[in-house]
């Protein structure tokens, strides 16, 4: 048995909000340059120039990569040997959410209720994704959100009869609907399976994965490398003024699902795919 | 070759704008998203003014982070365009010229664009730090309480943007089928 107290989550959580949002991925930079060495015309090379520009900017003055420094998604795998101290778990991760979106100097994007509206001024509360795991360690994931691309994203429970056609044919038809909205070269998370909700929540989780990463079913690793193809040829292009990179990658995650069901999520993250953990233990 | 536009914006200047054309604005812009643009239509259905001369105006969609010590302002992109359709086409009849987003736009706007003479760019979403730095000054207007969504009037000096739809109604997005 491992004690956390709640002020370490607390301390761990701040960091991380500051660190997603100023610092991106190396798989996302990779993936822009390869998209970069693909594309012919001015325009594309243009708009990717740009997009490097600026994360480059962000890192060295320290600065958020983007305004829409999302809502707070806070992944936690904790370890079922894990004894957790101090205050209630959800209220020390909204307290370093606070506290990194306060001290990163990151956007109040969260509005109290839904419909009638009024920002809630510290970001909170996170969105909290807790898995209960094996081990004596807790691995905190904090993966900003912006809703450019969240607002393009959908879910639909197919006919099992659908098959494998149905699923690709929905996947497209959401990148070819999202166009440029969603701030292209995007990430295409797909939750396959599972239930309606697990299934969103997969296609949400598919986007912690690298994009230089492969589902490890050789079925599923084909499927991302001919979507991530066929999106490539729609054209749409970094910001949708056209050209070879619209997604940089294509990652797919699957669960059993019930002998009536197919269901499909797909979550889409733009060209600022954040996401940043560390293990406490 | 970049066209370097002063704002505000007159009817003269952007009909020689068209689709394509990369651009850089220098002058006043006024920062409004979802709410303030909800506020703003309010105003005007009350009989009342707005906070700004809107005739000739650009408005920018976007919600800055807060500005770092030292800094005018914190990262400030564009944000998706579309949600702001539905208030649109009244602006653009009191006069608002041009527009800062990224995303399509709805019919409805692309009509009373060509009936006003308006024109629509588009700015790198998700470029925020970059973009921050062509913004020389900023200052709220109304409604500070809304945060992100408060109206700011901005000055902005080389700001890099594309003419996405133009008067004519010509749209990037739909390069295929030009009009």
């Amino acid at each position: 048995m491992r004690e956390v107290s709640s002020k370490q989550i607390t301390q761990v959580i701040r960091k991380l909000c500051m660190e997603a949002c100023t610092e991106l991925p190396f798989d996302i930079r990779e993936a822009i340059s390869e998209g970069r060495k693909a594309e012919s015309t001015d325009t594309a090379c243009d708009v990717l120039d740009t997009i490097r520009e600026n994360y480059e900017i962000a890192e060295q003055e320290k600065i958020p990569i983007c305004q829409d420094t999302g809502m707070a998604c806070v992944f936690l795998e904790i370890g079922q040997d894990v004894h957790i101290t101090g205050d209630a778990l959800s209220e020390a991760v909204d307290e370093g959410v606070r506290q990194g979106y306060r001290d990163g100097y990151l956007r109040k994007s969260v509005v109290k209720d839904p419909i009638r509206r009024g920002n809630t001024g510290d970001n909170t509360p996170a969105m909290l994704y807790e898995e209960i795991v094996p081990g004596d360690q807790i691995r905190i994931t904090v993966s900003p959100k912006g809703f450019g691309s969240e607002n393009m994203s959908a879910v639909r429970m197919l006919k099992p009869a659908e098959g494998l056609d149905g699923v690709r044919r929905f996947i497209l038809e959401t990148v070819k609907k999202a166009g440029p909205n969603p701030c292209p070269p995007i990430v295409v998370g797909v939750g396959i399976g599972g239930t309606f909700d697990k299934c969103a929540n997969l296609s949400k989780k598919a986007l912690l994965r690298g994009v230089d990463t492969a589902n490890p079913d050789p079925f599923y690793a084909d499927l991302e490398k001919e979507l991530l193809a066929d999106i490539n040829r729609l054209d749409i292009g970094p910001q949708g003024f056209g050209g070879k990179t619209t997604a940089l990658g294509v990652n797919i995650e699957v669960l059993p699902t019930h002998i009536a069901g197919l269901p499909v999520a797909v979550n889409i993250s733009c060209h600022v795919t954040r996401h940043k953990s560390e293990v406490i233990g | 070759m970049k066209i370097r536009i002063q704002l505000p914006l007159d009817e003269k200047t952007a009909v020689t704008l068209h689709a394509g054309d990369s651009v850089l604005l220098s002058g006043t812009v006024y920062a409004a998203r979802d709410e303030a643009h909800e506020n703003m239509v309010r105003l005007l259905d009350e009989g009342k003014d707005l906070p700004f001369d809107i005739r000739n105006a650009t408005v920018y969609y976007v919600g800055p982070a807060p500005a770092p010590p030292g800094r005018v302002i914190g990262p400030a992109g564009p944000t998706t365009s579309g949600r702001m359709d539905a208030y649109t086409p009244v602006l653009l009849r009191k006069g608002l010229r041009g527009m800062i987003g990224k995303g399509e736009r709805s019919e409805e706007v692309i009509e009373a664009m060509k009936e006003t003479g308006a024109v629509y760019f588009g700015a790198v979403g998700g470029a925020g730090a970059l973009l921050s730095k062509c913004i020389i000054s900023q200052k709220v207007i109304a409604w500070e309480e809304l945060g992100p969504e408060a109206l700011r009037e901005m000055q902005v000096r080389d700001f890099p943007a594309a003419v996405v739809i133009d008067t004519r109604g010509n749209d990037l997005y739909k390069r295929n089928q030009t009009v």
